[in-house]
Order: structure tokens, then C-alpha cells, then sequence
């Protein structure tokens, strides 16, 4: 391609950065690692490094890998996480979306505001961290070779103030995986069994807890069996859409195109969502090894595993647990010595865009173009990753698949309910006593779960739950009875979407909380469809003006449900139909803005 | 209102399937190899229309309109403006005309209350957010579907907004409705890019880059309303791939990208479509053979656009046709 660049040339250290990760210039400019998908990692090699990306470093890049600098610019431009302007190299986010805020995040950010500016280091707020059970969170990067990160949680005004100034610690300050999962130990555990257990980093001990026995098992019944015993467990998707999991993994297997790939979801982005990262953090291999399946039942010889920027410890122990599978075989050529069966997993960061969960936005993304969601038809089973047939599946969800081959699918299916199998994993944060992800049978019910996190503190009121997260919706106290199963979670006309079981007390600012999910969803729209892009932005300010008792609310009331219509029925894919549920739960089921009363929903304390 | 930018809407000319199709004006016609007819009843009309054709190609057949504004008779379908969409039995939400390819036993419907709701939504999300004085069709449409942007509050003021960054923005205090206003950029003496205007189509950055021009000069940059059509960092356009052959002109629904002569015009109050004139000629400056229609008025060039339909260039042309035409009327007497 005859490119024209910009007459801005790098600096050694970016030159350095981006030739590190690409190996020296000079080569034909077409072997692998000089495709236009490590336009990814080649951003994050110059963000990593510098904490910016300047002119000079893009266009080196764009030398490197070919491609148009206005779409790198546009690429770049698409995620949070890089900046395109100079920023200090340490760079602090502090979460202040819902779970954080029931738990002080607001006094987090008073306490950054008077700490003196400083060239070499800014804050930000910041969605979601996925740290929802240790709320509050912030997360800090220091650009660097190699970069840091620390992830503080719970912050407290003193610590963060203190990591603002003196950075990131070195090495691995969390508290283990385990400090998360409070029935860790129970025998009833399934999916959780491993996690405080087993030692993440060891390959030996994940085997010595039963590690790998379901890919032997896959290995020997073969792939048309693995998909038959996925398909009679009736497993369902766990990101959110809950689709059959075995039926798709049949319609991938039987495409004639080649070559198939999988990729593994780890975008966990929908605010409330912490349970994969658990999982990555805690049992690390599992994940692995349920990929692995998953590659061999659909065909597959590579696997990609996406998982958002803000999990550097989940990157960390995922890498390690890859290295150590390729050292003995269990990643690579022939596995565990089946010449036909050849496999490997790469880990691709994303770069704060929530949009890249969406399973078609996942597709562009790690393809390097801007992470917008595809139309669909095709489906990825038919056109996919690099246009292939690929499998794209929740990190929950596959690591089902080791208990379905160990067990057999029938005897799965006997958890949970009749069109319900199996377990699902809960991320119950918020104003619960004891936060963490919570493993329980299909069905249920919700005051079953609310009681095993302790309920809310004493002298404390239910006031709502945010069901499914953000995309999903609020139920109040009167339907605290509701079996958490797919089929009575859609009666109900709600859903469980990724597991998020998000409390709130009656101190709860909803009207607060509602802006904070309408600026989320205006944040993180892709801004492709005009439904989407311009409808969050107009429910927004709609939501701004009865929030303020601005004008007629009946009025803006009736606009958000035209508008929150239109959404639903015309935005290209989940985020834009789902930007106006948890809003419309609230007006409905929780009254909010129209009995205006304290624990109703009365006016809230706006900042400007 | 005038129709500033009329373009042929002839539905068949898809670049993906048949690059040397329908040259109405003689020549060889290349009609495809033979397609199998599918059944789908399309608004209680029980009809049949070729395979592999979009449900917009079955309505365009029968006479049914279906607005657009972000598809192309050039161009590979979009689906960003979702203008055109339709309800289909068993779909949970409506499907886009315009990309959907009809099957089997299809039941559409294009006029139902739902799909009426959301095209009167579409309208009034685009028209309360940009200035969509010089799209075509668009004030019909308005008036037709009942649209009015006006609800959302009074448009908010214009600012630059080439450097938004991703992820963020000032929390709004519903006072004003958020828009795209901008100042237009008028950075060369060729054509002005007026952002105020941009509905978000992609048509020009398609049409720029891997769909005809390989140019790649401008992206679509930013995220959500924030997004933007921009170069690398918003470089000027002379310091950018651009090579000017207004082919991002030629696709543009709204009227953001325009002639500088018609910008000029257009300020001066001087443009007025009624008094110009189409003429389409062959281009002289090379082999080649491309279609131009000259746009005149008061005997001058004003505006160069190319005939969609052409086998020779799809509506395409290069910097020489589109915009080297000053000689044609320069006037000074000779020495």
C-alpha cells in the first residue's frame, strides 16, 4: 500500500517500544506480527511505555504495520485507556461508577481533589473496575519499561492519596482471589471449587486438583461427543445472552470454512462484574484448559482470549498459566501427543472500551479496526474473527465445560432448573454485608442469595437491586422471591445478564444512580447507529432535567420512553437496546420520579 | 425546499456483485448470471424478487419507499443511520432494509405503527443534533412522520470538538440538547468540510478508502457522540492523504462535504438550484472516459458531479474532473 505518513518521526524509546513488540524493521513487512491486528498491542507497547502516544509514535507504527494513518488515529482515538495528547506517565483511576459509589468513592475523589497537581501524575474517573466485592477501587498505571500497575481496593482517602504520590507498588499487593469468594471451602462449590485451593501460578498443583483430566477425557471421546455432552447438559451462554452453548459450538464445528477460531470473552466491562476475573485470578488454568476443549470440540487450532485493560493482575496469571501449558504440551503442537490436534491461546488486552464485549465488536477489535459491532447476519459461527467461523464465549461459560466432561452432561443437568443447568456465579457487591461472587444452583431465589452475602446492614432497609448490571434492571423489595433462573428471571420481564446482583440500602441516591448508568451507557456507545449514539446522549439530558425538576417531568418522562423505544427496536446491537432498561425498571417498578419521598427517590444531590 | 444534492437512485448497482453492470446508455449489459426467485410477502403483498436481494432492492422494485440516508447506491450497505428500518416477523427488533437480504417465506412489513416510531425517532435524534438544512427529502420526511427535533430543547451552541477524548464528557444539565454544531473547516480552495452537517454515514470515509478510492485519508475518529470523521489528529487536509477527488463529495447524504464554489455561494446567498443547469459530457483530460455532469448557473461551473450509473466510474472521478474546470471559464481576454 502507498501510504502517505505524517513527517513526524518517533523517539528512540516509542522506536524501541513498537520494534520490541514487532522484532527489528527490515523484514517483508507480511510474516506474523506485522498484520494489521497488532495494531492493538503495538498502541499498548507506546502507551505502556511512554503513557502517551504522540505523532511520531503512531506513525512509526502505521510504518510498521501498514496501515492508513487516519485509521490508527481513529482506532486510537476508540479506547480509554490511550491518550493521544502528553499525560503523565502515572495515570490513577478512580472507579466511581455504582458499586463504588454505595461504598465512598465520592470521598475518594474529594480527597484527589486536593492534592496538589503535579506534571507526573492525573486522575480520572473511571467506569466500572470490576473490583465491585472491595469497593471502593482505583486502579494505577505508571508508564515505564516494563509499566506498572497497582490495583488499590478498598482504597481509603489515605492510601490513595498516597499511591497518587508515590505510584505504583512494586509486585502483587491484592489480597488472594480467595478473600472473594466467601463459601470458598464449602463442598457445594463447583465452578469455585479450585479458587483459594489451588495455587494460581502452578501448573502442578492445578493438575494435582483435578487440572486437565477433562481435556484427556475430551481427547479420548472426540469432538462429536464433547458437543453432545455440552448440548444434553444444555449449558447456556453466561455473558448475557444465555444462548445454547452446545448449539453453537455445533454450528462452528460443521462450517466448512477454514480455519475456525475461538475466542474467549473476558471484556468484562458490564459495571457490577467482577465473577471472571475471580476466575482468571484464582484458577487461571482452568480457564486454559476449558479453551483448550472448546478449540478441540469446534475445530479451532487458535483461540484468542480478550480481556479488558483494567485486569493486570488476570493478565499476569493467565500469561503464566499459557506458558506453562506450551512448556508441557498442553498448548501447541500436538496436545498431550495428538498429532492432529494442534492449539494455542493469545492473550489480547483491551483498552477501556465496554463495547468490545459485544461478541462482533470483540471480532474488530482484535482485528485492529475501531471496536464497533457488526450487523448481523453473518453470525460469527458462519463469519467471524478475520471473517472464519468462530465460537466466542464468556469466560464462565467455558469453564463449565471440564465439569460437563468430567460428569457427563446428563448428570450436569441435574443442577439447577429444567431449562436452567447447572450453577451460575453471582457478583453480589453493593450495601450487602459480606460482597464477593457467589456460586448457587439455577432458581435460587433472591432472598436465598441476598441471605448467603449477609443481607444489608443492620437497621438498613432494601431498597433496590440492579439485576444484570447496567444492560439489565432494577427489582425492588416486593419481588425479593424471584427464582434466579432464566426462564422466571424472563417471566418477571427482567434478566440475569452477566450475574451482577447489585444492592442498594435505603440511603441509595436512585435518581444518582440513574444518571450515573445514562452518562455510562452515552460513554460507551460506540456511536456507530444513530439510535445509540445520539438517544443515550438525549436520555441523558431528559434524565438531567427531572433529576433538577426542570421543566415538565411528564413530559421528559414520555420522551424517554420514545426515545428508550427507538432504542430498543433499531441500535445495532446489546448496548444500545439495553441503554434504557435499568431506567425504565426504575420509573416502573421503583417509582422513581414520581413519588417523590425520602428512600424513594427524591431529588438527588447533583454535582456539576 | 430545493433538491440541492439529488443523486440517481437506481437500486441495482451494488459494486460488490456486479462491477460492470447497467450502462444505460448502451454498450454491453451485463445482467448476472441467473437468479432463483424467493417468495416473501412484503406489506400483505404475497411477491417474489430475485435471491440475494436486500429487502430495500424488493421494495424499490414495487414501487414501496423505504427512506435512507446512509446507504449508497455505490457503496456497501452501512446500517448506521437506521432510517430504513423494517419489521420482520420473528425478529425481535427491527431489521435494516438495506442490508438485510430477503429469504424464504419473509413476512415485512415497512409502515407499521413500530417502524413509523422509530423512523420519527431517528429524525428527530439527527435533526435536533445536526444541521440537516441541505439534506434532501429530509423536511418531507419530517412532516411525514411527525418529527420534531425541537422537543429535546433548544440546540446547544457550537464548539470544535476535533479532540474529544473517549470515555468521558461534561455531565449535560438538560438545558440544551447536545450537537454536532461546528465551525466548518474550510482548509483548501477545493471543497469545505462542514462537520455541523454530518450525520455520521460513513459514506465518505467508505468512499475514500478500500470501496473506491484507496486513499484513506480520513477515519472516523472518537467514540459515541463524541465520534467524529477526521484525518490523523485532525491534520489539515492539505497535509493529509487526501489527493481531492471528491468522491467523499459525491456520496455525501447532507451536504457536509460541499464545493467551495457552493459553500461560497450558499453564504452569499447567491446559490439557488432552480436557475442551474446539468450537463453531462465525457471528461477531456485523459483516456479514460469518465462521466461529468457540469452543474451550471449564470453560465459558470458550480458544482461537478458524476452519473452513478456510469460503467466507467461508478460516480467517481479524479482531482482533473471534479474540480479542473476554473480554465473553462476564465474569461480574461487574450493579450
Amino acid at each position: 500500500m502507498d501510504l502517505h505518513l505524517l513527517n513526524d518521526t518517533p523517539t528512540d524509546v516509542e522506536r524501541a517500544a513498537v520494534d520490541a513488540l514487532l522484532g527489528p524493521p527490515g523484514g517483508n513487512g507480511s510474516g506474523p506480527g506485522h498484520g494489521r491486528d497488532q495494531l492493538l498491542p503495538a498502541l499498548h507497547a507506546v502507551n505502556d511505555r511512554v503513557g502517551w502516544i504522540s505523532r511520531g509514535a503512531l506513525n512509526h507504527i502505521c510504518d510498521r504495520l501498514s496501515i492508513p494513518p487516519a485509521e490508527a488515529y481513529g482506532v486510537a482515538s476508540f479506547y480509554a485507556l490511550f491518550a493521544l495528547r502528553p499525560r503523565p506517565p502515572r495515570v490513577v483511576h478512580v472507579c466511581d461508577d455504582l458499586a463504588c459509589r454505595a461504598r465512598g468513592s465520592a470521598q475518594l475523589c474529594a480527597a484527589l481533589e486536593s492534592v496538589e497537581a503535579s506534571g507526573d501524575v492525573m486522575w480520572l474517573r473511571s467506569p466500572c473496575l470490576g473490583v465491585c466485592e472491595r469497593a471502593p477501587a482505583a486502579l494505577a498505571f505508571q508508564a515505564g519499561d516494563p509499566a506498572r500497575t497497582q490495583l488499590l481496593a478498598p482504597a481509603s482517602e489515605k492510601s490513595i492519596v498516597d499511591m497518587v504520590v508515590s505510584g505504583p507498588a512494586d509486585g502483587d499487593q491484592e489480597p488472594s482471589a480467595r478473600d472473594s469468594v466467601p463459601q470458598a471451602g464449602e463442598a457445594s462449590l463447583r465452578l469455585l471449587r479450585r479458587i483459594g485451593a489451588v495455587d494460581p501460578e502452578s501448573l502442578d498443583d492445578y493438575r494435582a486438583h483435578g487440572g486437565y483430566l477433562a481435556l484427556r477425557r475430551a481427547l479420548e471421546i472426540g469432538p462429536a461427543e464433547v458437543v453432545r455432552q455440552v448440548s444434553e447438559a444444555k449449558l447456556t451462554g453466561r455473558g448475557g445472552a444465555a444462548f445454547p452453548t452446545g448449539r453453537k459450538w455445533e454450528a462452528t464445528a460443521g462450517q466448512p470454512a477454514q480455519p475456525h477460531y475461538l475466542v474467549c470473552n473476558a471484556d468484562e466491562s458490564e459495571p457490577g462484574t467482577f465473577k471472571d476475573r475471580v476466575v482468571m485470578e484464582g484458577d487461571p488454568f482452568a480457564v486454559i484448559e476449558a479453551m483448550t476443549i472448546a478449540g478441540f470440540a469446534t475445530g479451532c487450532s487458535r483461540g484468542y482470549l480478550y480481556i479488558r485493560g483494567e485486569y493486570p493482575r488476570a493478565v499476569r496469571r493467565l500469561r503464566n498459566a499459557i506458558e506453562q501449558a506450551r512448556e508441557r504440551g498442553l498448548l501447541g503442537r500436538s496436545i498431550l501427543g495428538r498429532e492432529e490436534f494442534d492449539f494455542d491461546v493469545e492473550i489480547r488486552r483491551g483498552a477501556g472500551a465496554y463495547i468490545c464485549g459485544e461478541e462482533t465488536a470483540i471480532f474488530n477489535s482484535i482485528e485492529g479496526y475501531r471496536g464497533e459491532p457488526r450487523s448481523k447476519p453473518p453470525f460469527p459461527v458462519e463469519q467471524g474473527l478475520f471473517g472464519k467461523p468462530t465460537v466466542v464465549n464468556n469466560v464462565e461459560t467455558l469453564i463449565n465445560v471440564p465439569l460437563i466432561l468430567t460428569g457427563g452432561g446428563a448428570e450436569y443437568a441435574r443442577t439447577g432448573t429444567a431449562d436452567s443447568t447447572g450453577t451460575r456465579l453471582f457478583c453480589l457487591s453493593g450495601n450487602v454485608r459480606r460482597p464477593g461472587v457467589y456460586e448457587v444452583p439455577f432458581g435460587t431465589t433472591l432472598r436465598q442469595l441476598l441471605d448467603l452475602a449477609g443481607g444489608v446492614e443492620q437497621d438498613r432497609q432494601l431498597r433496590a437491586v440492579l439485576l444484570g448490571g447496567a444492560a439489565g434492571g432494577f427489582v425492588g423489595p416486593d419481588q425479593i422471591d424471584l427464582p434466579l433462573s432464566l426462564e422466571a428471571v424472563r417471566e418477571a420481564g427482567t434478566t440475569l445478564g452477566s450475574g451482577v446482583v447489585l444492592v442498594f440500602d435505603d440511603t441509595a441516591d436512585l435518581p444518582a444512580l440513574l444518571l450515573r448508568i445514562a452518562a455510562f451507557f452515552r460513554d460507551e456507545s460506540c456511536g456507530q447507529c444513530v439510535p445509540c449514539r445520539v438517544g443515550t446522549v438525549r436520555q441523558e439530558e431528559a434524565l438531567q432535567r427531572l433529576v433538577r425538576n426542570r421543566g415538565d417531568g411528564a413530559d421528559d418522562l414520555a420522551l424517554l420512553r420514545e426515545v428508550g423505544r427507538a432504542m430498543r427496536d433499531s441500535s445495532i446491537c446489546g448496548l444500545g437496546q439495553t441503554a434504557w432498561n435499568a431506567v425504565e425498571s426504575a420509573v416502573d417498578r421503583l417509582g422513581a420520579f414520581t413519588a417523590r419521598s425520602p428512600g424513594t427517590g427524591g431529588p438527588a444531590h447533583v454535582d456539576d | 425546499m430545493q433538491p440541492s444534492h439529488e443523486k440517481p437512485r437506481k437500486r441495482e448497482l451494488d459494486p460488490e456483485r456486479n462491477h460492470h453492470c447497467e450502462s444505460r446508455r448502451g454498450g454491453t449489459v451485463d445482467l448476472g448470471l441467473p437468479r432463483r426467485l424467493v417468495e416473501l410477502t412484503l406489506d400483505d403483498r404475497t411477491v417474489s424478487a430475485p435471491e440475494g436481494s436486500t429487502i430495500l432492492d424488493a421494495c424499490t422494485a414495487l414501487g414501496i419507499e423505504v427512506p435512507t440516508l446512509c446507504w449508497g447506491d455505490t457503496l456497501r450497505p452501512r446500517n448506521a443511520c437506521r432510517m430504513c428500518m423494517v419489521e420482520v416477523e420473528g425478529s425481535r427488533t427491527l431489521v435494516p432494509a438495506c442490508s438485510r437480504r430477503i429469504t424464504d417465506g419473509m413476512v415485512v412489513r415497512t409502515d407499521s405503527e413500530r417502524t413509523r416510531h422509530s423512523r420519527k425517532l431517528v429524525l428527530e435524534l439527527l435533526g435536533s443534533s445536526a444541521d440537516l438544512s441541505t439534506t434532501p427529502e429530509v423536511a418531507g420526511w419530517m412532516a411525514e412522520y411527525g418529527a420534531d427535533p425541537g422537543r429535546f430543547g433548544p440546540p446547544a451552541p457550537g464548539e470544535d470538538r476535533d479532540e474529544r477524548p473517549p470515555g468521558e464528557h461534561e455531565a449535560p444539565d438538560g438545558s440544551v440538547a447536545a450537537t454536532v454544531h461546528q465551525p466548518a473547516k474550510v482548509d483548501n480552495d477545493l471543497y469545505v468540510r462542514d462537520y455541523g452537517k454530518c450525520i455520521l454515514c460513513y459514506k465518505c470515509v467508505d468512499a475514500c478508502g478500500e470501496q473506491w478510492q484507496n486513499s484513506f485519508a480520513i477515519a472516523v475518529a472518537g467514540r459515541g457522540f463524541d465520534a467524529r470523521i477526521s484525518t490523523e489528529f485532525a491534520a489539515p487536509l492539505p497535509e493529509s492523504a487526501c489527493v481531492y477527488c471528491g468522491n467523499c463529495i459525491e456520496v455525501c447524504p447532507t451536504g457536509a462535504l460541499s464545493f467551495k464554489t457552493e459553500f461560497d455561494m450558499r453564504a452569499e446567498g447567491t446559490w439557488d438550484e432552480s436557475r442551474q443547469q446539468r450537463t453531462t459530457t465525457v471528461c477531456t483530460y485523459c483516456g479514460v472516459g469518465c462521466n461529468v455532469t457540469l452543474h451550471t448557473q449564470d453560465n459558470e461551473i458550480v458544482r461537478v458531479t458524476s452519473p452513478h450509473d456510469s460503467s466507467v466510474g461508478h460516480g467517481n472521478l479524479c482531482i482533473k474532473g471534479r474540480f479542473g474546470w476554473q480554465h473553462v471559464q476564465n474569461r480574461e481576454p487574450r493579450p
